[in-house]
C-alpha cells in the first residue's frame, strides 16, 4: 500500500490544511465570542435581574411578631396578658415525609382530625420554608416526648411564642373578646404583610376594635441561608414595635359587685360615668370563658356554648334590644313639656285604663285601680300609664321620635365595641319603609310608655340615665381612656326649670312615699331613677297578668336606670334584668348595690335584695 | 506590517536556540507551557473556592496537575513517530475494552463507563480521545489527499464504531468529543466541500431519528430543559437556572475571589466540576471570563501554528484534531454553562475538578509538544 507521495501532493495537501486552520481558527474566534456575547448578555443587561435572584437565593426574610399590647382595667388589673407557651411547628421543606411526621405526632400528642385537617390547609396556603404551627399550648409532658422523639423528626420544632390569656376569664369576657387564630376570610382582609408571623388577631370585643393598636408592628430578621434553609448568619435585624397597651375605665371589682347583685338571673348592667363616658361596668350575664376561643375552641366546648339555653356567647349588653318599659318616662316628661303639651303643674285624671276615641280596645295601666288625680311628678314616680298614653296621643310619634333620638335611643351609642345594634326609637317614616305599613294611632301610645315597637340595649339607657344625669350634656360611652370619645351635640332645652321638673319625678321614684322604687331608699348619697317593665309576653285583652301561672321565660323583663349622687352625678347605671318581673323590686337593688359599690367602695359580692312584693312597675 | 509580520514569524518558528537548553532538554513549548500553567493556576483559585475551600480537593487537584504535568513532560520527549507506529494498536486496543465495558463494565452515575482493573479504575472511553484523532491521523497519513471517497468512508467507519459504543454506554459528552476530535482530522486532511455540505446535511436527517432512537429519555429532558428551563425550576432546570443566576449576578467585575453565594451557600449544584465557569463568572465577572476565553484562544491558536509547522502529515493532522477537540470542550462547556447549548457531561478543560479528563488533555498537549519539538534536524542531532 505504502508508495511514495509526490511532492506537489505534499505541498497541496499542507496548503489546504494552512487553510482549513486559519478556516477553524476564526470560527473558534467567532464561537468564542458568542460565548463572551452570551455572558456579557447575563452579566450585564440582565445583570440586576439575577443579582436580585441570587440575592432571594441567599437571604430569607423572617417575620418577628410584635407582643400585642396588654388590656388593663382602670385599676392597673391585667385582663388580657401575654403569657409564654410552647406550640409544636413543622417547616415543610425540612420535614422529609410529612404523613410519617404527621402521623407520629398525632401519636405523640394525641392530635384529633380537626387539629390535622386544620394544619393541612394552612400547609397549602404557606411557603414551603414557612414554620407552621399544629398544636398550641403544649404541656410539660408533651414537650419532654417531643424531645425524645425530635432526632427522628427532621423539620419539626417546639416554639416558645407568647398567647394570649384572660386572667380574668368570664368576669370581662363581653366587653374585652377574644383573639383567635386568623381565618381564611380575615386573611383576604387584612395586610399580609403586617400580619406575617402573627396567627392571632381580634375577634370579639375590645380586642377587635383596636386590633390595630394592640397588634403592634411586625419586625424582620434578614437572614443568611444556604440551599438547604439552614440559616447561617443573621444579615441585619429590624425588631418588632409591641402593640399599644390598652387601658380601661372598667372596674373589676365593680364589675363583679354587679355580676353577683344579678344573683340567679341573666341580665345586663352597665354602669358609666355621666360626666366623660367612661364604662365602669359592663356586664352581660352569664359570661364565657374567652380562654378557651384563642387557641382553637374544641368542638365539644362550642356545642356546649352554642346549646346552652342561657346562650353565655350573647352580649346582653351590647346586642340585646328589649322594650325599655317605663324608663323612657322621664323622656316623654321632658318631650311634653318642651313641646308644651303639659307644664309641671298639669295634672289629670288617670283611670284604670285609656281608651282612643272610637276605640273599643282598653290600654291599661299597671295599676288596677287606676292611679287617680296626677300631675307630672306623680306620673314620673308612680309610673302612671294613662298619663303618658294621652301626652303621647296628643304629642304624636315624630315628636317622640325626635325626642328619643336626640337621647340617643334608636342609634348606636358608638361605644368601642363591635357590632353594637341600634334598637329601635320607632316613627311614620321608619314604619313606611321598613314595613310599608301607615302608622295606627294606638302604637303611638304604647310607644309612650317604652313598649311595642320600642327597643333599646342596656348600654342605651345607661347613656340615656347618664344624659339625664348631666342635664341634656349626653356623653359617648367608651371602654378605653387612651381615645378620647368624640363629644356629643348637648340638648338644649327652652327651659332649665323642664329639667328640674323631670329629675324631681326621678328622685321621688326612690325618696318619697309614693314612688315605686321606695325600697331602695336609705343610702347615704340621693339616688334618682326610673324603674321598668318590659313584657315579655303580651297578654289577651280578657287576660291578667299571674306570674305564677306562666313560664319563668314568659315572666316580664325588669329594668331600672339611675344615677347618684342627684346632687353632682359620678355614676349611672342600668340594669336589665331578664324574667326579673319587677323593675323597681328586681332591677332597683341591683343598681342600688353597684352605686354602693362604686360610691362608697363597698365591693362586697352579694346578690341584690330583691323585693318580690315590689310594685309591678 | 514589518514589525507584524516579524510577530508572525518568531511565533510559527519551531525550535530555536535562543528559547533555552531546559526548554530545549524536555522538548516543552515554552509559549503552550506557560499558557497551561496560567490555566491550571486559574483551576487552582476556582475549585478552591467552588469546593468550599476544601484542603482535601485542593491537594487531590495538586496532584492531579503534577501527574498532569508530568505526563505531558515523558510524553513530549516521545517523538511522533512512536505515537504514529503504535496508533492502530493503540485504537485496537482502546476498541476491545469499550466492548469490555459494554459488557462487564463498572456502573457509575447510571452509565457503564469504568472498567475495573483490579488495580485501577479505567475508563477507556477516555483513551478514545485521543486514540481516534491518532488511529485517523495514521490511516489518513498513509493516503494520497485530499482523501478519496472510500478513504474518507473508511474514516468515517473508524470514528464512528468507538463513538457508537460510547453512546451506548451512555456518554454523549465523550462520544461527542471522540467523534469530533476524528472528524477533525478528516476535515483538516482536506475533506472536499461538497462531502463537507453533504455531510451537514445528513447530520441535519439524523437529528430527528437520534432523538427518537439513540437519545435517552435524560438526555432528551436535558434538551427540552435547555430550551424552556423555567418550565421545570426544580427538577432538570434547576442546574442551568441557578447556573445563569450565578453568572448574571456576577456582573462586569464579578463578587471577587470566595464571594460566590450561588456556589457557597449550595444553591449551584456541581459548582467545582462541569459549572465551574459559572462559579468563576460570578467571582470575576465579565472581566475574568474574557480574560479566561482569551488564554483557552491563545493555547488553541498556539495549537494550530504547532500543526501547521509540523514536519510530517501525521502530526499536523494530530495536532490539528487536538487542538479543535480542546476548543470543543470549551465551547460545549461555556454554552452549556450559559445556557446556550444543553447540558452534557463537558467538564471546563484543566479548570474542572476531575481527574481523568485532566489527565488524558495533559497526554494529549505532551504529545502536541512532542510534534512541536520533533523535527527531522533535530531528531538527527
Amino acid at each position: 500500500m505504502k508508495q511514495p507521495r509526490p511532492m506537489e501532493d505534499e505541498a497541496r495537501a499542507r496548503d489546504i490544511l494552512l487553510q482549513r486552520a486559519v478556516l477553524a481558527a476564526v470560527l473558534c474566534f467567532l464561537l468564542l465570542g458568542v460565548v463572551v456575547a452570551r455572558v456579557a448578555w447575563l452579566q450585564v443587561t440582565a445583570h440586576e435581574r439575577f443579582a436580585s435572584l441570587a440575592e432571594q437565593n441567599r437571604t430569607r426574610i423572617e417575620p418577628i411578631p410584635p407582643a400585642r399590647g396588654r388590656i388593663y382595667d382602670r385599676n392597673g388589673v391585667v385582663l388580657a396578658d401575654n403569657a409564654p407557651s410552647f406550640q409544636v411547628e413543622l417547616v415543610p421543606e425540612q420535614v422529609s415525609d410529612m404523613e410519617a411526621t404527621l402521623q407520629r405526632l398525632g401519636v405523640l400528642l394525641a392530635l384529633d382530625d380537626g387539629e390535622i385537617a386544620r394544619f393541612r390547609k394552612t400547609l397549602k396556603a404557606s411557603k414551603s420554608f414557612d414554620s407552621i404551627p399544629l398544636k398550641l399550648n403544649l404541656g410539660e409532658e408533651e414537650i419532654a416526648r417531643l424531645a425524645i422523639e425530635r432526632p427522628r423528626l427532621p423539620g419539626v420544632e417546639v416554639q416558645a411564642r407568647l398567647t394570649r390569656v384572660y386572667p380574668h376569664g368570664s368576669r370581662v369576657a363581653h366587653a374585652v373578646g377574644y383573639v383567635g387564630r386568623i381565618s381564611e376570610k380575615e386573611m383576604q382582609s387584612i395586610d399580609a404583610e403586617a400580619y406575617r408571623g402573627t396567627s392571632h388577631i381580634g375577634k370579639t370585643g375590645l380586642e377587635k376594635f383596636y386590633e390595630d393598636r394592640l397588634h403592634g408592628k411586625v419586625g424582620y430578621r434578614k437572614m443568611e441561608v444556604d440551599a438547604h434553609g439552614r440559616t447561617l448568619r443573621v444579615l441585619e435585624e429590624s425588631p418588632a414595635t409591641p402593640g399599644d397597651d390598652l387601658h380601661l375605665s372598667l372596674d373589676v371589682r365593680l364589675q363583679d359587685v354587679a355580676e353577683a347583685a344579678l344573683g340567679d338571673f341573666l341580665g345586663s348592667v352597665v354602669a358609666i360615668d355621666p360626666r366623660n363616658g367612661e364604662v365602669l361596668a359592663f356586664v352581660s350575664k352569664p359570661g364565657f370563658d374567652p380562654n378557651l376561643f384563642v387557641n382553637g375552641i374544641r368542638t365539644g366546648d362550642y356545642k356546649a356554648l352554642m346549646e346552652n339555653p342561657d346562650r353565655p356567647l350573647f352580649n346582653r349588653a351590647l346586642t340585646a334590644a328589649y322594650p325599655p318599659g317605663s324608663t323612657v318616662k322621664p323622656v316623654m316628661g321632658l318631650a311634653g313639656l318642651e313641646y308644651g303639651f303639659i307644664t309641671p303643674e298639669y295634672r289629670m285624671f288617670a283611670g284604670p285604663y285609656y281608651q282612643l276615641p272610637n276605640d273599643e280596645h282598653r290600654y291599661r295601666d299597671w295599676k288596677k285601680s287606676g292611679h287617680g288625680w296626677v300631675d307630672l311628678d306623680h306620673a314620673i314616680a308612680q309610673s302612671c300609664d294613662v298619663f303618658f298614653y294621652d301626652l303621647a296621643h296628643r304629642m304624636g310619634i315624630d315628636r317622640m321620635h325626635e325626642f328619643y333620638t336626640r337621647f340617643g335611643l334608636g342609634r348606636p351609642t358608638g361605644i368601642d365595641l363591635p357590632g353594637e345594634v341600634a334598637g329601635l326609637a320607632p316613627s311614620r317614616a321608619w314604619k313606611r319603609k321598613a314595613r310599608n305599613q301607615p302608622w295606627y294611632p294606638g302604637e303611638t301610645l304604647i310607644a309612650g310608655i317604652g313598649q311595642g315597637f320600642m327597643l333599646a340595649t342596656p348600654l342605651q339607657l345607661a347613656q340615656m340615665a347618664a344624659t339625664l344625669a348631666q342635664r341634656g350634656r349626653p356623653v359617648r360611652p367608651h371602654l378605653s381612656m387612651d381615645a378620647p370619645p368624640e363629644p356629643l351635640e348637648p340638648i338644649e332645652l327652652r327651659k332649665a326649670t323642664h329639667w328640674d321638673a323631670v329629675l324631681a319625678g326621678m328622685d321621688h321614684v326612690i325618696n318619697s312615699d309614693y314612688g315605686t322604687a321606695k325600697v331602695i331608699r336609705g343610702a347615704p348619697y340621693r339616688i334618682a331613677g326610673k324603674s321598668g317593665t318590659a313584657q315579655v309576653f303580651t297578654l289577651k285583652q280578657t287576660e291578667t297578668y299571674n306570674e305564677k301561672r306562666l313560664n319563668r321565660k314568659l315572666h316580664d323583663h325588669a329594668v331600672f336606670i339611675g344615677f347618684a349622687p342627684l346632687e353632682q352625678p359620678r355614676i349611672a347605671v342600668a340594669a336589665f334584668v331578664e324574667n326579673g318581673q319587677h323593675g323597681s323590686g328586681t332591677a332597683g337593688p341591683i343598681v342600688r348595690r353597684v352605686m354602693d359599690g362604686w360610691l362608697l367602695g363597698d365591693y362586697a359580692l352579694k346578690a341584690a335584695a330583691t323585693d318580690e312584693q315590689g310594685d309591678n312597675d | 506590517m514589518s514589525v507584524l509580520r516579524e510577530g508572525w514569524n518568531r511565533a510559527i518558528a519551531p525550535y530555536r536556540e535562543e528559547d533555552g537548553a531546559l526548554f530545549r532538554w524536555l522538548r516543552l513549548d515554552p509559549w503552550l507551557l506557560f499558557a497551561l500553567l496560567l490555566l491550571l493556576g486559574v483551576s487552582v483559585v476556582a475549585v478552591y473556592s467552588a469546593s468550599h475551600q476544601s484542603l482535601a480537593q485542593l491537594t487531590n487537584l495538586g496532584i492531579r496537575i503534577g501527574l498532569g504535568l508530568t505526563l505531558m513532560t515523558v510524553m513530549a520527549r516521545i517523538p511522533p513517530r512512536i505515537y504514529q507506529y503504535w496508533s492502530p494498536w493503540l485504537f485496537g486496543i482502546g476498541l476491545v475494552l469499550l466492548l469490555a465495558v459494554e459488557l462487564f463494565g463498572h456502573v457509575g452515575k447510571g452509565a457503564q463507563r469504568w472498567l475495573d482493573l483490579g488495580f485501577i479504575r479505567f475508563q477507556p472511553s477516555e483513551m478514545m480521545k485521543l486514540a481516534v484523532p491518532m488511529m485517523a491521523a495514521w490511516y489518513l497519513a498513509q493516503r494520497p489527499l485530499p482523501p478519496r471517497p472510500v478513504d474518507v468512508i473508511v474514516t468515517l467507519a473508524l470514528v464512528l464504531a468507538p463513538m457508537a459504543l460510547i453512546m451506548l454506554q451512555p456518554d454523549l459528552g465523550t462520544a461527542l468529543l471522540v467523534g469530533a476530535a476524528g472528524v477533525f482530522v478528516l476535515l483538516l486532511a482536506g475533506l472536499s466541500w461538497r462531502y463537507i455540505a453533504g455531510g451537514a446535511l445528513a447530520l441535519g436527517g439524523i437529528i430527528p431519528v437520534m432523538w427518537n432512537v439513540v437519545l435517552h429519555d435524560y438526555q432528551k429532558q436535558r434538551v427540552l430543559t435547555l430550551l424552556d428551563p423555567e418550565a421545570d425550576p426544580l427538577g432538570t432546570g434547576y442546574h442551568i437556572i441557578q447556573s445563569k443566576i450565578a453568572i448574571g449576578s456576577g456582573g462586569v467585575f464579578g463578587k471577587g475571589w470566595l464571594n460566590s453565594t450561588q456556589s457557597g451557600l449550595d444553591f449551584l449544584p456541581e459548582g467545582h466540576t462541569d459549572f465551574i465557569f459559572a462559579v468563576f463568572s460570578e467571582e470575576f465577572g465579565l472581566v475574568g471570563v474574557v480574560l479566561l476565553l482569551v488564554l483557552y484562544l491563545f493555547i488553541i491558536l498556539r495549537g494550530l501554528v504547532i500543526s501547521v509547522r509540523a514536519p510530517t502529515v501525521y502530526g499536523r493532522l494530530l495536532a490539528g484534531s487536538l487542538s479543535l477537540s480542546f476548543f470543543v470542550y470549551v465551547f460545549v462547556n461555556t454554552g452549556m454553562v450559559t445556557g446556550l447549548l444543553p447540558v452534557v457531561g463537558v467538564p471546563l478543560p484543566l479548570v474542572s475538578y476531575g481527574g481523568t479528563a485532566m489527565v488524558t488533555l495533559m497526554a494529549g498537549f505532551g504529545m502536541l509538544m512532542s510534534i512541536h519539538s520533533h523535527r527531522p534536524f533535530m531528531a538527527a542531532r
